[in-house]
Order: C-alpha cells, then sequence, then structure tokens
C-alpha cells in the first residue's frame, strides 16, 4: 500500500471575485521512501495541494471541498479536525516551506524552535530538547552547531536558515516531508547543496518526500516519481525517466521545449503561448486545450479528461488524444 | 549597551540648548508682567520695580537667559516667583502623582486593549470585530475633559465608588484616588493600543512561520501565545513610548478636572501667574523626559526584537 494516496482532492479558496477551485480533482499516490515531484507553473495548484495535506493556508481562506488524504495507518487527514491533525502534523508529516527567512520565527532562538516540535510531541526536558536540537544540526551539516542553538533566524546565511528548517522537519523522524520549493528562494549553489542533504537524509532515515517545484532540473537530479500539474489538475504522472524522456501530455512537452537544451541558445526554446485559464471559471474539456498546439473541437468539450494509461504501466496522463505528433519533443 | 545609553544622554545636550533657547524666547513675547502678577494690583511702581530687580527682570534679555543656564546646570532649574522655592524641588513634589498617572493609565489601556484587540483580531470582518471597533472610535471621539465630568457623574456623585479627585497618602490610597484620572487618560491609550495591536495580529497571522509553528503541531492556543502575539506586541511597544511621552505633559485637563496636584496642572498654574522660571523649568524638564521615554522605548524594542539594534 502506498504511503500517502490523494484520491481526487479539490480544495477552494474563496475571494471576492469568486470561488477559485485551486485544486480540482488531483489524484496521486507517494510510496515509502520516494521522492515524489510536482512540478507546474506558478498558480497551478502545486503548493495548494501540498498545503492541504497538513490543512495551512497561512490564513487564506480556503477548505478542502472534497476527496481524501489517505496516509497509511492514520485515515483521511482531509476529514480530520485540528485536534486530530496536531498529532499528525511534525510527527507523521512535516512541512519545509520555500522562504527559510519567513518560515522561522524572527524574534525566537533557532535552538528553541528546534526544540519546540520535539516538546510538542514528547514528554521530554527543556535540556534533553535542545541536546535533541544539537543533534539535529549537526545531523544537517550546519558548522559549528552550539553556536548556532542561540543564534536568531537573521543571523544566519539562507542556506543556514534552510539547513535548521530541514532539522526541524528531520526532528521527529516523520513518515512524509512536503517540502514546498525548499530551494527557490536559495543561491544556486546553496540550490544544489540542500537538495543533496535532503537525498541523503532519504537515504538514511527511509522518508519519503514530496517536492513541489517549477524546476524540472531540480526534479530529474533528484526525484523518482513525478507529477505534472496544469490548472489545478494533474495532466501527466509516472517515474521521473517515463515523464521527462517520453512525455506524452502536450503541455509537459511544451514545458520541457520551454527549457533550455543543452546548447542553451535562445532559437532552443519554444514558448508556451497564452497563459493558464483562471482557476474561478475554467474552460470547459481539457485546461491546456485553448493553449494547445494539437487541440482539436472535441478538447474543448465535457468535463476536464481523467489521468489514464499511457503505453507503460504506471505512467497516466489526461490527453484524450491517442497520438499526439512527435513533433517537440 | 551601557555605552549606547551614555551616547543617547551625551546627545541631550545640543537638544536641551535648543530647547532652553525656543523656550525662553516663546516666553519673553508672552504678554503679561511677573512682578505685577505676584505683588497683586495694590502695590506701588516702586515696589514693582524692587520686584523686578530682585527676580532678575530689569536685566538685559541675554543676561537673563545665562541666568536661567546657569540655574538649569546648577540643577535648580529656577526658583519660582510664586512658590518662591526651586523649580526642581515643586517638580519632585509633583512628579510622582504625574508619574503615577502614567504607568496607571497605560497599565490599564494594556489590561482594556489586549482583550479587545486579540478578541477583534481572532473575529477579523465579522460583527464581533466592528462592534469592537465602534465602541474604540467612540472612545477615541470621547474629549477626554467630557469624559472625565461622566465619570465625576456617574461613578463619583451617582454611585460614590470614587473620590471626584484629590490625591491620599500611600500607595494603596492613590491606586484608589488616582483611578478615575488615570482611567480616563487610559482609554484613549487604550483605543491607540487596540487598534494597533488587531491590526499587527491580524498581519502576524498570515506569517510564514506561524504556519510553520502550526506544522510542528502545536495547538492552536501555543501557536497564539507563543508565536503570533510575541511578534505582534512589537509594534505596540512604539506605540506606547509616543503616548507615554505625550502623558507626562498632557495630563493638564485631567490633573486640574480631578485636582491632582501634577506637573501638568503645576504647568497651568505657573502660566496664569507668569511664574516664568518654573514655566521655563517645566518646558526643559519635559524635553529631558521626552528624550529618556525614548531611549527607554529604543531600549525595549531592542530587547523584544533581536533584529534591532540600539545605535
Amino acid at each position: 500500500m502506498s504511503l500517502l494516496s490523494i484520491r481526487d482532492l479539490r480544495t477552494e479558496f474563496s475571494g471576492p471575485a469568486g470561488i477559485a477551485r485551486a485544486v480540482d480533482g488531483v489524484s496521486f499516490d507517494v510510496e515509502p521512501g520516494e521522492i515524489f515531484g510536482i512540478v507546474g507553473e506558478s498558480g497551478c495548484g502545486k503548493s495548494a495541494t501540498c498545503r492541504s495535506i497538513l490543512h495551512l493556508f497561512g490564513g487564506a481562506p480556503a477548505r478542502i471541498a472534497g476527496g481524501q488524504i489517505l496516509l497509511e495507518g492514520t485515515g483521511d487527514i482531509a476529514r480530520m479536525t485540528e485536534r486530530d491533525l496536531s498529532r499528525v502534523r511534525g510527527r507523521e508529516v512535516a512541512f519545509i516551506f520555500q522562504d527559510p527567512l519567513t518560515a522561522l520565527n524572527p524574534t525566537m532562538r533557532i535552538g528553541k524552535q528546534i526544540a519546540e516540535v520535539i516538546r510538542c510531541h514528547r514528554k521530554v526536558s527543556k535540556t534533553e530538547a535542545r541536546a535533541a536540537a544539537l543533534d539535529l544540526l549537526r545531523e544537517v551539516q550546519v558548522t559549528s552547531p552550539e553556536r548556532r542553538l542561540d543564534a536568531y533566524p537573521h543571523e544566519l546565511s539562507g542556506g543556514l536558515r534552510q539547513r535548521v528548517v530541514i532539522a526541524m522537519a528531520l526532528a521527529l523522524r516523520p513518515r512524509l516531508i512536503i517540502a514546498d520549493e525548499p530551494t527557490t528562494a536559495l543561491d544556486v549553489t546553496v540550490q544544489d547543496q540542500i537538495l543533496r542533504l535532503l537525498r541523503e537524509r532519504r537515504d538514511s532515515t527511509g522518508t519519503s518526500i514530496i517536492l513541489v517545484t517549477h524546476d524540472l532540473g531540480v526534479v530529474s537530479q533528484i526525484c523518482d516519481r513525478m507529477a505534472v500539474m496544469y490548472a489545478g489538475r494533474v495532466v501527466e504522472t509516472g517515474s521521473v525517466r517515463q515523464v521527462l524522456d517520453t512525455p506524452s501530455h502536450p503541455y509537459t512537452r511544451a514545458l520541457l521545449a520551454a527549457l533550455p537544451g543543452q546548447t542553451g541558445r535562445e532559437r532552443d526554446l519554444t514558448p508556451i503561448e497564452g497563459s493558464p485559464p483562471g482557476l474561478i471559471s475554467p474552460p470547459p474539456g481539457c485546461r491546456f486545450a485553448p493553449r494547445c498546439r494539437f487541440a482539436r473541437p472535441e478538447c474543448a468539450v465535457g468535463q476536464p479528461p481523467a489521468l489514464h494509461p499511457r503505453g507503460e504501466t504506471a505512467h497516466l496522463d489526461a490527453c484524450i488524444l491517442t497520438e499526439v505528433p512527435d513533433v517537440l519533443a | 549597551m551601557f555605552q549606547v545609553i551614555l551616547k543617547r544622554l551625551l546627545m541631550l545636550v545640543p537638544v536641551l540648548i535648543g530647547i532652553t533657547l525656543i523656550g525662553f524666547l516663546l516666553l519673553q513675547v508672552m504678554p503679561g508682567d511677573p512682578a505685577s502678577r505676584a505683588m497683586g494690583t495694590r502695590a506701588s511702581p516702586e515696589e514693582l520695580e524692587a520686584m523686578r530687580r530682585l527676580w532678575g527682570l530689569d536685566q538685559p534679555v541675554w543676561v537673563q537667559y545665562l541666568y536661567f543656564l546657569r540655574d538649569c546646570v546648577t540643577g535648580s532649574f529656577g526658583v519660582s516667583i510664586f512658590h518662591k522655592l526651586p523649580v526642581i524641588d515643586l517638580v519632585a513634589a509633583r512628579l510622582p502623582f504625574t508619574l503615577g498617572i502614567v504607568l496607571y493609565s497605560t497599565l490599564i489601556a494594556l489590561l482594556v486593549a489586549l482583550p479587545f484587540a486579540i478578541m477583534a483580531a481572532l473575529n477579523r470582518g465579522n460583527p464581533v470585530d466592528s462592534a469592537i471597533r465602534q465602541v474604540f472610535v467612540v472612545l477615541i471621539a470621547m474629549p477626554p475633559f467630557w469624559l472625565c465630568y461622566v465619570l465625576i457623574l456617574w461613578l463619583a456623585l451617582g454611585l460614590g465608588w470614587f473620590p471626584t479627585g484629590g490625591v491620599g497618602d500611600g500607595f494603596a490610597a492613590n491606586v484608589y484616588r488616582l483611578f478615575l484620572p488615570s482611567l480616563v487618560v487610559g482609554l484613549s491609550t487604550a483605543a491607540l493600543i487596540q487598534q494597533s495591536l488587531r491590526s499587527a495580529l491580524i498581519d502576524t497571522m498570515k506569517a510564514d512561520y506561524v504556519d510553520t509553528a502550526r506544522a510542528k503541531g502545536l495547538n492552536g492556543r501555543a501557536v497564539f501565545l507563543r508565536h503570533i502575539l510575541p511578534n505582534s506586541l512589537i509594534s505596540t511597544i512604539s506605540i506606547i513610548g509616543v503616548r507615554v511621552s505625550w502623558i507626562i505633559g498632557g495630563t493638564v485637563v485631567v490633573e486640574k478636572i480631578f485636582s491632582v496636584p501634577g506637573l501638568g496642572s503645576l504647568l497651568i498654574d505657573a502660566i496664569v501667574s507668569r511664574d516664568l522660571p518654573v514655566i521655563r523649568g517645566l518646558t526643559v524638564f519635559f524635553a529631558i523626559m521626552v528624550v529618556i521615554v525614548n531611549l527607554i522605548t529604543d531600549i525595549c524594542y531592542a530587547l523584544a526584537d533581536p533584529r534591532v539594534r540600539l545605535e
């Protein structure tokens, strides 16, 4: 059985213009010990999907409107009360936020912030929690960890801060860590270190990681399987090799074509024309149809197409075309 | 830390020179003769002349200024024409009452504002929030002198719970007797704090680190008490700082109505009797207090927010 099974998840954000279905029927599975990548443009719902798992919407008026989030041995998180959620959060499922500067409390010392996770779930003394925090800082390879325990977040570099956030996530050996664009706010050189650290921690602790990113390079570097999201839906999912080497959905192909190639020359880039649809009243049928080079009249009618197997096992996509011309790959 | 405080106190010197100069010159253009005020209307011209000579009022303006500076440096701040006492002694006798109102009213303000700010922030946008806002807008809009009389009529004369004014002996007596004047001052402070704390709380609730705290598995109460509230209170420190420097010299009306012998009523009496040394001395003293309160505010700010360094 999968560690996490998300089934037909729907998350709504209500705003002055109406209700936006940021997540609209998303399904995927995360297996134990794997790194699962979720990619897509800004606003495609990848962050909202992840935040739905722990019901953390940063005070935004959001709610899970339907679907299931099944965590092995724990049940459906989608329907949990705050009280039950607080037992899952931090202990079973941990979260790593995008910007480590804003994700740490500016007026609390690092050591105390790490110790807080431990003391929240286990009955340990302050001294024990502090010692555990020190071990965690060592584990995430923070230099001179004794000194950092009493530092404030603003006294650390971006990379160190993200290591602290990772230390907090690792503290209780959760079965799943959700990392929402953990390297986007960091320097390129630091990005690589943080990704290596995440993979190494996965290798030694066996935790699963959901890695949200808009960077296909990051996905191919450390993920095992992946999902591509567009306008609140998963359009293609499979192993990283299947999806990136033999992309079948036109959106995935267009994404890959929009990347700089090996040569990195400008003329190799093919931008995707147009922009993603609004999520308050999305177009009927396939949501990518208005921008798709291969769209046919039947693409733009009815319900959005469901994921279905494409060739190999476990490689699914949501395109109704049986044969997509292979001109972009 | 100590060096910074010392530096800031040294910065007082130029501020004080400016204040003494402005305070002194403003009083020169103020109409009214201190000597005739002190002697009454039946004094003979000779007596008035003797009086002016005695108080140095016959000297050129710049000589009077230098005398004033000397008095400031020696610490007496001049001698009151009306009370015939060093200004510093008058201030020392009245300062406890004014400081009492300052601290007491700030305490009342915090006790009133804190729960309502929290309640409003937790209910933002719904009827509870707007009801609280309406009440505090009314509080801000009410003129203090009017509120003083309402409280006197209702709580002092009507229900007889409090005295109509005056001060008592000892701490406990004054906690009781200074309640109404402190309440009037405190309610305006409370309105300021409530509004700023409410929006600070709402902003902080959206902060990423609040989601981080929640992601740790902390319950709502712990997230609020350990993360949201402490970070929101930082902005309240500066509001209290500004308000306290204002109250020190700004309780005139309240002190007058409740017959509290504080600095405000001393200032009013001095202005009415053209007691120039007292007016000047108080001006300088208020300036010193404002600088000291600002320094204390900055120190509190630096203690509360590790990102802030004392400069």
